[in-house]
């Protein structure tokens, strides 16, 4: 076991459990938090990963936008005074059988398949330069699409979300 | 044993089931997000890891800030839908919310 082997199990449990735990929590405040959890192990099997960027990227913007936007939406759509929390499951055996069997057929898959891996020494670099770059020159236009399709979703989400004064008054 | 690829996978593996068995199971709204946010990231482990056990090829990550740029979009609008649905039928429970008018 060296030092690696042990840092990835550490944060591949952290992810496992708190996964877990976002989805069979049946307080939906647990479920959130667990997430926030869950994003932290994630982040870390990216450092794992030599992802220094996207690391710091998850963190700030699952863990201080999407979770955030997630919380506030539990607390809006919730009766939080009257303990109206909880959140109910449906056919939960026959979902949970489906998704046990798709998990385990894809984790046989990913164990049997022979991945084309190329075995050289990576050598820990800081990534951001290079991604900068490739947004800059080969993936220009995603770069472009998704910032138009970024300031779409905020008119979009703006225009759906405040209230039809219109009708009201 | 050292860390390889498929130890990467098999996490992202477990965490896009639970991510499917909250998107199929749950009846609230927002924990059907929490589900597909839990199935980006798994998504996302896999285009990482790829991209590392590839010799280091970036093309993975430029696809995952992509994955993480949608994702952000994409609470953003559910997020605003599910306030609008919550405030019209009172309820984000999505098997009571069948009609798209009352």
């Amino acid at each position: 076991m060296t030092l690696y082997d042990i840092v990835f199990y550490f944060f591949a449990v952290i992810t496992v459990i708190s996964g877990a735990t976002v989805v069979m929590s049946k307080n939906i405040i647990y479920s959130a938090f667990s997430l926030l959890f869950t994003f932290f192990g994630v982040a870390g099997l990216y450092v794992l990963l030599n992802a220094d960027f996207l690391a710091v990227t998850q963190l700030l913007i699952y863990v201080g936008g999407i979770l955030v936007l997630l919380l506030f939406g539990v607390m809006l759509t919730n009766k939080v005074i009257n303990v109206d929390m909880k959140t109910g499951v449906m056919q939960t055996w026959p979902g949970a059988i489906v998704c046990g069997m798709t998990t385990g057929a894809l984790v046989v898959i990913f164990m049997a398949t022979d991945w084309n891996i190329v075995r050289e020494e990576v050598t820990m670099t800081s990534t951001t330069h290079t991604l900068g770059e490739m947004f800059m020159t080969s993936y220009l236009l995603p770069f472009e699409i998704a910032s138009v399709v970024l300031l779409v979703a905020l008119v979009g989400a703006a225009m759906i979300a405040r209230k039809d004064t219109k009708s009201e008054a | 044993m050292n860390i390889g690829l498929s130890h990467y996978l098999v996490v992202s593996a477990l965490l896009f089931g639970f991510g499917l068995f909250a998107v199929v199971t749950r009846r609230n709204a927002i924990m059907v997000l929490m589900g597909i946010e839990l199935i980006l990231n798994s998504s996302n482990i896999n285009f990482i890891a790829f991209s590392r056990f590839n010799g280091m090829k970036m093309d993975g990550q430029a696809v995952a800030v992509f994955v993480i740029i949608l994702a952000a979009a994409e609470a953003a609008i559910a997020l605003a839908i599910v306030l609008n649905i919550y405030h019209r039928f009172n309820t984000v429970n999505i098997d009571e919310v069948s009609k798209l008018k009352e």
